[in-house]
């Protein structure tokens, strides 16, 4: 049952207790990886509590590049007794789990496809350490010491990444040191090193960060312009203000009076954080909220008088798997509808979908562009995937001449030249109107109110003069579709069919073009990165014969939109659905693209028997 | 009709403020409100305040939420911005309007249905972080827009239009301001301009949120027998508590604290408030006593600035803001640049 060797391109996961203190030995051994030039792909699947329950971490290394979530793994470190035979079953056959073996393995739990790793944790830390916190905590450090050793990791990568960890803690230090080296030399001296499929240096990752989405987006927020930022604090988006303030402290304190050139509030609610930002950019500050899908039903109210009045405001949604609290750990991509339409009456809006935490830097920024120059509110779909775990992805690049495009606002000077200011008259040729900041001049002096109104700002309740405004705020949300991030097309030859796709799935979805390519089955890509969606879109859509829309949610809600938006025949739309709240993997794709044109091959000509081939090549 | 306008035409000898404005440019549009409506009147104390005060039109921010009071905003200062929001919300958006825009007077209207109700924990919430502006709410006891349902500050006993007696204890606005850090609490009377306007000028002037309820009774729906929140009821259990005198910042003030029984308070801003007629042992800077006081007089209604304390930090302060607005501050203060971002990226290696 013994693979050949294997460099750089296997999976395994870490099974630990939260709140142990298995983050910092698991992020080690990611950061060691990503400095030895190999990609690598982490993802942290914990729960949502403080101490005590299952978590996991998942990190696949592809010299190829592939970054989406394995399903198999090489290597299973089980360090949770609770999970022990779950995480024995995910095992890949022919792979290796490493497990304390302090404790005999309980023999049910045995499998002869696997080879057990017994490395005595408990003991030797207990022996080695003191205090019972230390035992504890070591104990990660002596498991990644064990790895190092099997895995072929850089051990002198892993110093280095542990003295500028430690650089100011010397004793931490020392215990670190004592517990990588407790695991490493048992693992040499009784294991064979390394294992068959192993890390070797590449050069890969000289241009590239290890950065997570959260730190990326309050980084574009910071470089964007934004002062004001109103939150409440909600899981999975809470990271992106906790950085935002860092960054502001580092960057935004005037040097010449001390003083914040910025402020964060931290709102009662979300209907306030959302209101906080509306007032903010009502006077003219760039203004955002952060949070996820709870927090957008809550601010559906007040997205709709920033929509109808017309008023800038920036969201930041990351994602999380709802309805309801749902689970607030694990990632979804739910909120496409909720953010697309998000209020009562006839709304809607402009949205982004990053795909990683790159494209979270500069879609921040384009999300406070957008809604500057169309007055509404911008919603930037990240999720909790693509927010919370650390990615490899290019140097975050910030061009000197960008300027902030405020849109069309009337400065002192220009209120001079008019003779009367009138808000929503007259509108350009993206159907947007000039409007005035309150302070600037008595002239732009205006009444700002989410009730019925004319074009010219007034109170109504004439239907043709409600109506005439509505139309042209339609008329403004499809003109944004020329100015959001185009798709991401590829194609490929002979390709009739289509996988489309957004965000966080894009790895994935690649990879299944890659794959589906092995088996004879070429398909052309596109991810679609905002809506209201532009020609391109729906150019691909009807040039295919066959789209397989991919997306993390039950209902579909990419392809609904598609189907609402578009004249896209229904039949041609295929759903592939992954919503049980962890990253999607090429896997998922290439199962159900394989079964579902298996399926209609079969409805098409029964007779015909369809060789598509089987997973297990 | 919803905004009639009023003549443009002012008469010549009409008195001028400091920057040469009469009272009527300080007006909005005709009110819509029923004939009698209290929010009429204090609508005319605010126009007289801010007219006294000599505040720029265009330097008013006029914020609202929904409602009868909230309408209001529409029918003073047509040379002020304005921002009719939605209800219960006003008091969260000119939070963020304020964290903006520090440089501009923030004038929020609100009614009981609106603070007391359903953006209770908004107004608490901008009690809390003191956030610089009038909070005025028109508190009629009762919903008009949607027919004389009881509001939150409906008394107990209070009778409704059709006889029904409201058997929920009320939220009082002055003593939760109280309970919760309010820097600055005052009740008044619409029917008592003479009063109203110095506490206007007062709230105005404070350092951070000033709370002003001003009982205002509701014609259509609460105006009868058996209610406590009529012109009969109010002005037979209103007393004043404490006079109030505002002295701007420009006038001599010495010699308004020498009489007898006055309580002088320097304002943040230089100006200075005497309390004249206080009762016996009332400080007005004294929350305890003030809560005391109050607790005592319950079923009757004592007005005035009943409490001031000009010492707290307002939000801006608290949050180390620079004085220039947030929403002025030139781009290339608030982008790192290249340089640093590469410098920045070193960590993320």
């Amino acid at each position: 049952m013994q693979h050949g060797t294997r460099v750089n391109d296997f999976a395994f996961k870490l099974a630990n207790v939260n709140g142990t203190g298995s983050a910092s030995a698991n992020g080690l051994l990611m950061q060691a990886i990503f400095r030895m030039g190999i990609p690598v792909s982490g993802k942290n699947l914990f729960p949502s509590n403080i101490q005590g329950l299952p978590t996991w971490y998942e990190i696949r290394v592809s010299k190829d590049g592939y970054i989406a979530r394995a399903l198999d793994y090489d290597l299973m470190v089980a360090m949770n007794s609770q999970t022990y035979a779950r995480d024995v079953r995910e095992v890949r056959e022919g792979g290796y789990l490493l497990y304390d073996s302090t404790w005999p393995l309980d023999p049910s739990l045995h499998r002869d496809d696997v080879t057990f790793l017994g490395v005595p944790l408990s003991r030797m830390c207990n022996e080695a350490f003191k205090d019972p916190r230390e035992r504890i905590l070591m104990k990660n450090i002596a498991y990644a010491g064990a790895l190092v050793a099997i895995l072929n990791v850089d051990m002198a990568i892993v110093e280095r990444l542990l003295d500028e960890k430690f650089a100011a803690k010397k004793a931490l230090r020392e215990s670190n040191t004592k517990a990588l080296t407790l695991g490493y030399d048992y693992a040499k001296s009784h294991f064979m090193c390394p294992l068959p499929f192993h890390l070797e240096k590449m050069n890969e990752n000289a241009d590239k960060i290890l950065i997570d989405g959260n730190t990326a987006t309050a980084l574009g927020c910071v470089y964007a312009g934004a002062t004001v930022a109103a939150w409440y604090p909600i899981t999975p988006s809470t990271s992106v203000m906790d950085a935002f303030k860092e960054f502001c402290e580092q960057y935004r304190k005037d040097p010449e009076t001390g003083k914040n050139n910025f402020c964060i509030i931290q709102a009662e609610d979300e209907l306030a954080a959302i209101g906080m930002v509306i007032g903010a950019s009502w006077t003219g500050a760039r203004a955002f909220t952060s949070t996820s899908g709870p927090g957008i039903s809550l601010m559906n109210e007040l997205l709709g008088l920033a929509y109808y009045a017309e008023i800038p405001a920036v969201v930041m949604d990351i994602q999380r798997v709802g309805p309801s609290t749902g689970m607030p750990t694990r990632t979804q991509q739910g909120d496409v509808f909720e953010a697309a339409y998000a209020s009562h009456g006839d709304t809607k809006h402009i949205v982004l979908f990053p795909a990683d935490p790159g494209e979270c830097f500069d879609f921040a920024r384009n999300a406070f562009d957008l809604a500057e120059r169309f007055q509404t509110p911008v919603l930037m779909l990240s999720d909790l995937d693509i927010g919370m775990n650390d990615w490899v992805v290019p140097r975050l690049a910030w061009d000197e001449h960008y300027r902030p495009d405020r849109g069309r606002v009337l400065s002192a000077e220009d209120l001079e030249k008019i003779p009367k200011f009138q808000r929503y008259h007259p509108e350009d040729e993206n159907h947007v109107a000039a409007r005035t900041l309150p302070g600037v001049h008595a002239r732009g002096a205006f009444f700002t109110r989410g009730s019925g109104h004319n074009k010219f700002g007034g109170y109504t309740e004439i239907p043709d003069e409600y109506q005439e405004v509505l139309d042209r705020l339609l008329r403004k949300q499809r003109a944004a579709a020329r100015f959001i991030p185009a798709p991401v097309i590829k194609k490929r030859a002979g390709a009739k069919i289509g996988l489309v796709t957004i965000g966080g799935c894009d790895a994935a979805v690649r990879e299944a073009v890659d794959l589906l390519s092995k088996r004879g089955v070429e398909a052309d890509f596109m991810r679609i990165r905002g809506f209201p969606f532009d020609e391109t879109v729906v150019k691909f859509l009807t040039t295919h014969d066959l789209c397989f829309i991919i997306e993390q949610n039950r209902d579909a809600q990419l392809r609904g939109l598609l189907l609402l938006e578009t004249k896209v025949p229904k039949e041609d739309l295929r759903s592939i659905l992954v919503y049980g709240g962890f990253p999607l993997s090429a896997k998922h794709v290439v199962d159900e693209v394989v079964r579902q044109l298996r399926n209609r091959a079969i409805e098409q000509k029964p007779e015909s028997v369809v060789e598509l081939g089987s997973w297990e090549e | 009709m919803p905004s009639i306008a009023k003549p443009v035409a002012t008469h010549p000898s009409l008195h001028r403020n400091h920057i040469g404005l009469t009272l009527r440019d300080y007006e909005g549009v005709m009110s819509t409100l029923c004939a009698g409506c209290g929010h009429d009147s204090i609508t005319a104390a605010i126009i007289r305040a801010l007219w006294e005060l000599s505040v720029a039109p265009h330097m008013i921010a006029k914020m609202s939420g929904i409602g009868c009071s909230s309408k209001t905003p529409t029918y003073f200062v047509n040379g002020a911005h304005g921002f009719n929001s939605a209800h219960g919300r006003m008091a969260a958006i000119a939070t963020g309007a304020s964290a903006a825009n520090s440089e501009l007077t923030y004038i929020g209207i609100s009614g009981d249905g609106d603070s007391l109700s359903i953006g209770l924990g908004h107004m608490c919430h901008a009690i809390r972080r003191n956030v610089k502006m009038l909070y005025v709410i028109e508190n009629n006891g009762v919903y008009g827009l949607t027919k004389g349902q009881f509001s939150a500050s409906a008394d107990v006993g209070s009778k409704s239009k059709r006889g029904e007696a409201n058997r929920m204890a009320p939220i009082d606005p002055v003593m939760l301001g109280l309970s919760i850090g309010a820097t600055f609490v005052a009740r008044s009377f619409s029917g008592d301009k003479e009063q109203l306007v110095p506490i206007l000028k007062a709230a105005i002037a404070h350092r951070g949120f000033a709370l002003v309820d001003v009982i205002s009774p509701c014609v259509t729906f609460n105006d009868h027998n058996g209610s406590t929140k009529s012109y009969m009821y109010t002005r037979k259990h209103a007393h004043r508590a404490t006079e109030a005198n505002f002295v701007p910042p420009a006038t001599e003030i010495l010699a308004n604290i020498t009489s007898n029984g006055t309580t002088a308070v320097t304002m943040h801003d230089g100006s200075v408030v005497n309390f004249t007629a206080v009762p016996e042992h009332y400080d007005p800077r004294d929350r305890q006593q003030v809560y005391q006081y109050l607790t005592e007089h319950a079923g009757e209604v004592p007005t005035g600035l009943l409490f001031l304390d000009e010492n707290v930090p307002d939000m801006h302060e608290m949050n180390n803001t620079p004085a220039t607005a947030l929403a002025k501050m030139p781009y290339d203060k608030l982008c790192p640049g290249s340089a640093a971002l590469d410098e920045l990226q070193e960590e993320f290696r």
